[in-house]
């Protein structure tokens, strides 16, 4: 297997410190401060945007790839870096298509399976 | 002990009875769910660029496969027990967003597909997608205005 | 029937609490106080489409049921008081719709099913009925749907929180019978000392059972010592303590003889139910399932219950208000000295 051989194994621990230590964040927000998972949530996709506006975010993904793309955070410097970089060819349009065009995937992926399992799934109690 | 008389005395009281979370076990789970949600996400971005994609296809990749995952957990009753398991460890990753469009869409089914699916869809992310993409517009604007 | 003091009525001619009945979901079913209850379910949904239809058939159930173990004819109950959790009520009117008894819909939260008995006793202690049904529900999933999260969201609830139990208690209340008798009835005022976190109940509604049960004691000149057992509602393990220790600061000492019903239906540690159970049918069914019994074995021949409500909705919270509560209390004796 050619693949497992190119993995990156010291980038996959730094993947996994950096998106770990993100959560803790997280975690010690929700235990801490009595915000809804909604608040937290937008808090971090806030943050990220303007990590990533301020162009900081963007070493966090050099250095830990996925563990800085994949929480949150990453959503909100994604949709930062999309606005920028439509803005340098769009001017002033690319401002309100950029960061949605970034995401489009992720926001039509989770939009398309939230109503393919409505329709396959049904409520049910938390056993615990 | 002395009588309570003032909402302050009370809520400083409550404060001092209510157990409080096991925060250290908490960020402990959160740490490793987390983490290991996250090197998921990396060892699909590796095998993505692998293949031959770039790094913002590899990325949106990623992101599209962890949202049907978690959907499929949380259509099979299974998220809710390791986001009360994880808290932040699930929630912080985009498994938490996608988790959080899918549930209520389960949720209102019972209201009908329009107004209960669609409508109730976006009750707990709806948030996320208003300050996000209002925030990268913002950031679109300014960064016009300083280039 | 006679005012005693601030808030309190005695009934002169005390109505007897004829018969109850208790259904309960699965969760309970699996609790401390399973043998109890006259029914447990296999599912939440019992075969419904919706968790509101659930609930609205539980409750239904549960009246039905307690009519034919009453032995009193339908057309002798002449007015039925029932309410629940769900918006407007709708559990209990749209269950109770076929039901053919003149209604009036009571909403205490969780305060609901002592309300009912409140009012209901009244009634027939001035001779304006002859029986009346008293009723409650509430409904785990669909508490949840409205007041808090869907079910499926990945969220972990805070050790302060409680579970809304599952079920419905009911029970017919009449002038003839041999007891247990309603003898005092002492409904409370809203108290809010503050509290805002919509995931501890127990706390915000603590200082309203305290009110309730000091003013009681005054109204009354009863000591704690006269019940054999106070019950409140749904304070769960956190709200318990709060009482315990304020009523002591006011000088009435109730740790040998209080318990709470959010404490006793589920297991915390093997249910995983934090701080307790809640909701309206948490005091409907662990005093219809279990105290009832105690009464009429004699086990108990005096008691004091005292129901709990969290007077809030989702909106208030999201507003940021701080959640009012209340507390109404019955005595309940098996005999008329």
């Amino acid at each position: 297997m050619d693949f497992i051989q190119s993995i990156d194994w010291m980038g996959i621990l730094k993947c996994f410190v950096v998106g770990g230590i993100i959560c803790i964040i997280g975690q010690i927000l929700i235990d801490k401060t009595k915000l809804t998972p909604a608040r937290i949530l937008v808090i971090f996709v806030t943050t990220g945007a303007i990590l990533g506006g301020l162009g900081i975010y963007k070493y966090l993904i050099d250095f830990a790839g996925a563990g800085a793309t994949v929480p949150l955070l990453g959503f909100g410097a994604n949709l930062a870096k999309g606005a920028m970089q439509e803005v340098k060819t769009a001017g002033l349009l690319g401002a309100f298509t950029g960061g949605v065009k970034a995401s489009a995937g992720g926001i039509a992926a989770a939009v398309f399976f939230g109503y393919l399992a409505s329709l396959l799934a049904k409520p049910k109690i938390k056993k615990q | 002990m002395k009588p309570i008389e003032t909402k302050q005395e009370y809520s400083n009281y409550v404060d001092q009875k209510s157990p409080n979370s096991p925060i250290l076990k908490n960020c402990f789970n959160a740490f490793w769910v987390g983490g290991l949600i996250c090197t998921i996400g990396q060892i699909i971005m590796d095998f993505c660029k692998f293949k031959g994609l770039d790094e913002t296809a590899a990325s949106t990749v990623v992101s599209i496969i962890l949202i049907a995952i978690s959907a499929i957990l949380t259509g099979l009753n299974v998220f809710n027990k390791i986001g009360k398991f994880a808290g932040a460890g699930s929630l912080i990753p985009i498994t938490g967003f996608a988790n959080s469009i899918v549930s209520p869409a389960i949720e209102y089914k019972s209201e009908g597909y329009v107004m209960g699916v669609g409508g109730k869809m976006f009750t707990v992310a709806g948030p996320v997608l208003v300050f996000g993409i209002s925030a990268s517009v913002i950031v679109g604007i300014v960064a016009l205005l300083f280039m | 029937m006679e005012r005693l003091g601030a808030q309190t009525i005695k009934l002169q001619n005390p109505p007897t609490i004829v018969e109850v009945a208790s259904i309960v979901g699965p969760k309970e079913g699996q609790g401390p106080l399973a043998k109890y209850f006259d029914q447990c379910l296999e599912d939440e949904f019992w075969g419904e489409k919706t968790w509101e239809k659930a609930e609205s058939k539980i409750i239904k159930e549960a009246v039905n049921s307690v009519i034919t173990k009453s032995g009193v004819p339908a057309d002798q109950i002449d007015y039925c008081f029932a309410g629940d959790l769900l918006n407007q009520c709708i559990s209990s009117s749209f269950g109770l719709r076929e039901l053919n008894i003149p209604f009036f819909g009571v909403f205490g939260a969780c305060s609901t099913f002592v309300e009912s008995l409140c009012l209901g006793s009244i009634f027939v202690d001035a001779k304006a009925a002859r029986n009346v049904l008293c009723a409650t529900s509430s409904h785990f999933c669909s508490a949840e749907k409205q007041f808090r999260f869907p079910l499926e969201l990945g969220n972990q609830r805070p050790p302060t929180s409680q579970w809304t139990v599952t079920g419905s208690g009911a029970a017919v209340v009449g002038e003839n019978g041999s007891g247990p008798y309603i003898t005092m009835v002492t409904p409370g005022k809203i108290v809010d000392m503050g509290i805002k976190d919509a995931n501890n109940m127990g706390a915000a509604m603590a200082p309203a059972a305290v009110d309730t049960l000091i003013t009681h004691f005054r109204d009354t000149g009863r000591k704690p010592s006269y019940y054999d057992m106070i019950i409140t509602g749904d304070l769960g393990y956190v709200g318990k303590e709060i009482v315990c220790e304020l009523t002591e600061t006011k000088g009435y000492n109730i740790k040998n003889n209080y318990e709470d019903c959010g404490v006793l239906i589920f297991d915390k540690e093997k249910q995983d139910t934090h701080s307790g159970g809640s909701g309206c049918a948490c005091i409907g069914v662990t005093f219809s399932g279990y105290f009832f019994k105690q009464l009429k074995d004699k086990k108990l021949n005096r008691i004091l219950l005292v129901a709990t409500g969290a007077l809030t909705n989702a909106t208030t919270s999201q507003q940021g208000e701080s959640i009012p509560g209340i507390a109404h209390a019955v005595a309940i004796e098996t005999s008329i000295n």
